[in-house]
């Protein structure tokens, strides 16, 4: 794989982690407030749906997870797994397309209305 | 005291030796009593035994050390030893490595100085107080020992991945103004297997007997090449 | 694995089994949250599930893996992109102190 992908793939894994950093920190206050006094899914939906704002920041959210955690595995996949580069990539692409599809498909569950 | 000692090549055992034990022995003390008074067909290197070649670099008790400047006093666990050749490394016998694929990957980093001044120049003019400077001098002791190359875990897990010793060559070079052959080397280091490989896991910086970082110089070989991402030349 | 006790080490193996931890649930976090698609009347039973005692631990140790990996993962792009200071071990000891704070703050409001 050529210098110039290895560069982009390292860029674009910083790149959403910073991206992911705000997410989470939103994220973890969410839940923690979410969360008192238990869970269910009438106040869960009650302040998602029909959210614009919801709906953007976890489509995002979304977006920025795949891409990250796909480029993190492709790594695991060369080192632990022993895949060799092309097939730990496809992999990864693999990974990365299919969260992004179940995802969003989650955020238009939970914001749509 | 009980030393083993690993004999072969990739295939081969541990054999036990008796060695007596003396004040201030190293772990070359050992092997050469060894190999001088117990077997002769024990293979092992070393040259300076003070601690500036680093020619005798083995794995003592699963860590890679120079064994001159290892006390046995500071190893030795219920006075035993453990000594095998320098892992990551394939083995030429006993407790002699391979150097070779060692020392490809330190040229397939662009490790080697590339000038375009003849004799007829000037000398070049490098203040040691710049940056670019104090950032190569922070790397450029290194003596080629290996013994970071061994105790990476990136290295073990990935055949290919130039290392430690190679990147933190390739980072000094980098800042070195005379050098012409940036382009090459940032590409070489930012291929298959290089410095984005790092995971800043610091066991060479840990283990490195010159106290040199090279997660420090692989740092700043990855904001040295993100640049490529866009298609962009390297900056100089 | 090799046995290696500085902390960077430890840093990154916590760094990447948080990684593949929370990379293996996200498929089931969207299937529950797809849920939703169904109406509430198919959702809240998957939700009412998860107040179990069991699955209650089970998501604080993800919060706690979240926290660990964000807080893993600022340090590195400190070590990457700020000059560099021999504070890997400060850094380290931070993002632990984080990651625990996190699941403190989790367990005590669950």
């Amino acid at each position: 794989m050529s210098a110039r992908r290895e560069a982009m793939l390292w860029v674009a894994q910083r790149a959403t982690a910073v991206a992911l950093a705000f997410c989470v920190v939103v994220h973890l206050a969410t839940m923690i407030y979410a969360v008192r006094g238990g869970l269910s899914a009438a106040e869960i939906l009650g302040r998602t749906r029909g959210s614009i704002a919801w709906g953007s920041f976890y489509a995002i959210f979304v977006v920025a997870a795949a891409v990250h955690g796909s480029i993190g595995l492709r790594n695991v996949a060369i080192e632990w797994l022993k895949l060799r580069a092309p097939a730990a990539f496809a992999l990864a692409a693999i990974v990365a397309v299919a969260l992004v599809l179940f995802g969003l498909r989650a955020v238009l569950a939970v914001t749509g209305s | 005291m009980e030393v083993r000692v690993w004999r072969g090549t990739a295939e081969g055992q541990f054999q036990s030796f008796e060695v007596p034990r003396q004040d201030s022995q190293t772990v070359l003390d050992v092997v050469t009593h060894i190999q001088r008074h117990l077997d002769p067909t024990l293979s092992y290197r070393f040259a300076c035994r003070v601690g500036m070649c680093g020619s005798c670099a083995m794995m003592v008790n699963g860590k890679p050390r120079w064994t001159c400047r290892t006390h046995v006093d500071k190893v030795a666990r219920d006075g035993r030893l453990e000594i095998s050749p320098l892992a990551n490394f394939p083995v030429v016998k006993d407790l002699v490595a391979d150097m070779r694929e060692f020392f490809d990957k330190w040229a397939r980093a662009g490790g080697r100085f590339k000038g375009n001044a003849t004799r007829e120049q000037p000398f070049a003019s490098v203040d040691p107080r710049s940056a670019g400077r104090k950032e190569a001098d922070a790397g450029v002791e290194c003596i080629g020992c290996g013994v970071c190359y061994a105790a990476c875990d990136v290295v073990k897990w990935n055949r290919d991945y130039l290392g430690p010793a190679a990147l933190n060559r390739a980072w000094t070079l980098v800042n070195d103004v005379r050098d012409t052959g940036q382009q090459e080397r940032l590409d070489a280091v930012a291929g298959d297997a290089g410095c984005h490989s790092c995971h800043t896991m610091m066991s060479c910086t840990e283990h490195c007997p010159k106290k040199i970082s090279p997660t420090r110089s692989i740092a700043g070989l990855k904001r040295a090449t993100w640049r490529l991402a866009l298609g962009a030349k390297a900056r100089q | 694995m090799s046995a290696r006790g500085h902390s960077a080490y430890w840093a990154f193996l916590v760094h990447r089994i948080s990684g593949i931890a929370l990379a293996l649930f996200l498929p089931a976090h969207f299937f529950v949250l797809g849920l939703a698609l169904q109406g509430e009347a198919v959702m809240d039973p998957a939700i009412r599930w998860t107040e179990q005692p069991l699955v209650h631990a089970a998501e604080w140790v993800l919060v706690m893996l979240l926290a660990a990996h964000f807080a893993g993962g600022l340090r590195l792009l400190a070590l990457e992109l700020l000059p560099w200071r021999d504070w890997q071990k400060t850094l380290a000891a931070l993002a632990a102190a984080f990651a625990l704070a996190a699941g403190l703050v989790f367990a005590l409001v669950r």
